[in-house]
């Protein structure tokens, strides 16, 4: 595709949905939204930009690999699911704690929030990955 | 029981580990090794089950029939320990035995993954859990099969993915079914409600559809068309590896479903799971006799020895039920023995025709050594571990009055052996044909005969401890034929 | 009404796996994941207007959707993204390397050699 409009939209459309990722990120667990969906939109806004030019520009210019988002998500599911064991009693269970933060009541945060980052980053990976595997034209035997 | 979780979390962590340092001495390491810590595990497991029962994990706190529960007992223990035997002898064979073309780290990544997706069905007490760990075996697997980017590959694997595809949904279509007739999805809450109740109406919808599901996975009688048409293209690792673990995954979860779920109308069942148990035996055997590409003969084997398997399922008595578990058990390493062995040839002749290779006995008879073991266990020649699993089997089906099935379960054991014969007369005692020109003649170096010697005498042994693995078996079709110590030991007596 | 669109999107779906286009068979494979999607929900009780999320005001459990197989279905969903994905490269490749979109030259593998 080469279209001047998308192009120059994508500069400025692509922050956008890394924010409204985040956003989407943050209030997950007990209101709609988490890691999945925010990691998704994250990787759409990585898909925009593959779109917009091709995806060989996008693999050329990230300097991660998709593989390191997945290893760093996978990464940080694994390290949330073992406070549980040794604070409580079983694998993966919840252990939440309030941040003190001034002018507000404080922040909630816990392992099941970092399962959630774990979800997010894995999922960008994916994306990513499923982009690049569907344009690229490795020659077969 | 935090320790029941170790065998997703070991394959979990080496597969995570495989994805940040990708350097190929990392993943030569890593492969074995970590298969060997599976190993270990599972052993560990088993002796820790021994002295204290069936060992249970509710996941994140949540009490038993609303979380996700993690049962080990002795069935799920049995295939742990023996599963990730195989696992060890596939890491060490893919050592020697993948070609250039397949990235090592790739593979053992996938390696682990399709590992936790496996143990995890194993160990799981939670059906829709279940439907999860079985897509990330699937996921795994379908990227194994397509690994090397041959032609071929492609096209077995197209086939491979649409049957399993279809599979799954069934499988989670009758998931849905029984989770909205019963509310749960918990096994043990499940069984309990299915045995107080008489409805068969409640089981039979979902029945049917498991009944698809799970024979699509285990290729059973008229489902089984995608395992020959795929199992035979990627590289032999890769094929080694399925052919040891995944429709064993799909038999495993058939004893779980049957013995757990399937309380009412059990005639009706029973006479079903008999009559695709013969096709499959028969079917199989004739194809396997017909073929002359040794892949494509063990390939047809696997089905016909998923025959057996479910044969004794279907007589349901402790002693089929136990001779069935032995028969996985054993056919996991057999088979595995087999396929190894056909890579060997392979490479040592550069072909797995077997009119074209010849000569092996002469040339090689510490191979011959090697290979004659596996292949005369799955034939069922006494002491080796094959005759003590058919004898059970056949025992069970004459004292319960099925002569028809255990005359064909006989008459399968002929053409098993008949098979066995031809790779043997045609790629050890015959001469080697003329008309070839190449004659490759790889020399294998030792570490090519490890994971073959492994399992030879893996084989062996339990054909020599065959009372001791019976004594453990018949305990577990004990554990599964009255399951009330199962659903006690998962709900705890809690339940209102 | 969910109920006739179930099977309506099976129909479909079986179909479009007995057509020839390999094409149109992957299509046949997603609409029957979606089938099995609502199929679950459904069987599970979809029920309208009730969320499944506990906010400290409601007490209430009949005011609650049982939330069990939103999260069924969402897991089921994120496979069925994956299996399609997945197909669909495998189908883009196997076009590039033979060219041709015909179920019946996939017989290659079954043949007798």
């Amino acid at each position: 595709m080469n279209s001047i409009i998308l192009q120059i939209a994508s500069k400025y459309v692509r922050w956008l949905l890394v924010i409204f990722s985040v956003i989407i990120l943050l209030r997950g667990h007990n209101a709609p939204g988490g890691g999945f969906i925010g990691g998704l939109l994250a990787g759409l806004s990585l898909a925009y930009k593959g779109f917009a030019f091709t995806p060989e520009l996008l693999k050329t210019e990230m300097k991660v690999k998709p593989e390191s988002f997945m290893g760093l998500g996978l990464m940080l599911i694994f390290i949330s699911v073992w406070p549980g064991v040794f604070i409580k009693s079983a694998f993966m269970e919840g252990i939440w704690f309030t941040i003190p933060f001034p002018f507000t009541e404080g922040y909630k945060f816990g392992t099941p929030f970092l399962f959630d980052i774990g979800v997010f980053f894995t999922v960008i990976g994916v994306t990513v990955l499923f982009l690049f595997s569907l344009s690229n034209n490795k020659s077969w035997k | 029981m935090n320790i029941v979780a170790l065998p997703l979390l070991i394959p979990f962590a080496l597969a995570i580990s495989l994805l940040l340092f990708r350097s190929p001495t990392i993943g030569r390491w890593v492969g074995p090794l970590g298969s060997f810590a599976i190993f270990i595990v599972s052993l560990y497991l088993f002796s820790n089950l021994q002295t204290n029962g069936i060992l249970t994990l509710n996941m994140g706190g949540w009490d038993a029939p609303f979380g996700i529960v993690l049962v080990i007992d002795y069935l799920s223990a049995l295939m742990l320990v023996v599963s990730s035997l195989i696992l060890v002898v596939v890491s060490l064979f893919a050592l020697r035995f993948l070609t250039d073309d397949i990235p090592l780290n790739r593979f053992y990544f996938f390696f682990f993954t399709l590992a936790m997706g496996m143990n995890g069905a194993f160990i799981t007490g939670d059906v829709f859990n279940l439907y999860v760990w079985f897509e990330v075996m699937l996921i795994s697997s379908f990227v194994l099969i397509t690994m090397g980017k041959k032609k071929e590959q492609l096209e077995g694997g197209i086939k491979y993915l649409a049957l399993n595809l279809i599979g799954s949904f069934l499988f989670l279509a009758g998931l849905g079914l029984l989770y909205g007739k019963t509310g749960t999805l918990n096994m043990a809450h499940l069984a309990e409600i299915l045995r107080n109740d008489n409805q068969a109406v409640l089981m039979n919808t979902s029945g049917i559809l498991f009944f698809v599901a799970f024979g699509i996975k285990a290729a059973i009688f008229p489902l089984y068309f995608w395992l020959p048409a795929s199992y035979h293209t990627p590289n032999i690792t890769i094929t080694t590896l399925f052919a040891g673990l995944l429709t064993k995954v799909g038999v495993y979860t058939f004893i779980r479903f049957f013995t757990l779920f399937f309380v009412q109308d059990q005639p009706f069942w029973h006479n079903l799971l008999l009559i695709t148990a013969g096709f499959t035996m028969v079917i199989g055997g004739m194809a396997a006799a017909s073929y002359y590409e040794t892949r494509r003969i063990l390939s047809y084997h696997i089905i016909s020895q998923i025959g057996y398997m479910i044969m004794g399922l279907g007589i349901f008595t402790p002693l089929a039920i136990a001779g069935a578990v032995f028969f996985t058990l054993h056919n996991m390493i057999a088979k595995t023995g087999a396929f190894v062995a056909s890579g060997m040839i392979a490479k040592i002749k550069g072909t797995y025709q077997l009119k074209e290779i010849g000569g092996l006995y002469k040339d090689n008879p510490l191979l011959a050594v090697l290979f004659i073991i596996p292949a005369f266990a799955l034939a069922g020649i006494p002491p080796l571990s094959g005759f003590f699993a058919k004898f059970m089997l056949i025992k069970a089906g004459f004292e319960n009055g099925n002569y028809i099935i255990t005359a064909v379960a006989l008459l399968t054991g002929i053409l098993t052996l008949y098979s066995m014969i031809k790779i043997w007369n045609e790629a050890f005692l015959k001469k080697q044909p003329d008309n070839q020109a190449g004659k490759v003649d790889v020399k294998l170096a030792w570490p090519d005969y490890l994971p073959l010697t492994i399992l030879a005498t893996a084989s062996v042994l339990m054909g020599i401890f065959a009372a001791s693995v019976f004594s453990y078996t018949m305990e577990a079709a004990n554990q599964l034929i009255e399951p009330s110590h199962y659903i006690n030991s998962v709900l705890k007596n809690k339940m209102p | 009404m969910l109920s006739i669109l179930v099977g309506v999107l099976y129909t479909a779906g079986v179909y479009m796996l007995l057509r020839r286009s390999i094409l149109k068979f992957i299509i046949g494979i997603i609409f029957m994941s979606n089938a099995t999607n609502l199929l679950v929900f459904i069987s599970a009780g979809l029920v309208a207007g009730k969320p499944a999320f506990v906010n400290g005001a409601t007490t209430n459990v009949s005011q609650l959707a049982d939330p069990m197989p939103q999260a069924l279905v969402l897991t089921a969903i994120v496979i069925g993204l994956g299996m399609a994905v997945f197909i669909l490269a495998l189908k883009y490749k196997y076009f590039e390397v033979t060219g041709t979109d015909d179920l019946d030259q996939l017989k290659q593998t079954d043949s007798q050699k």
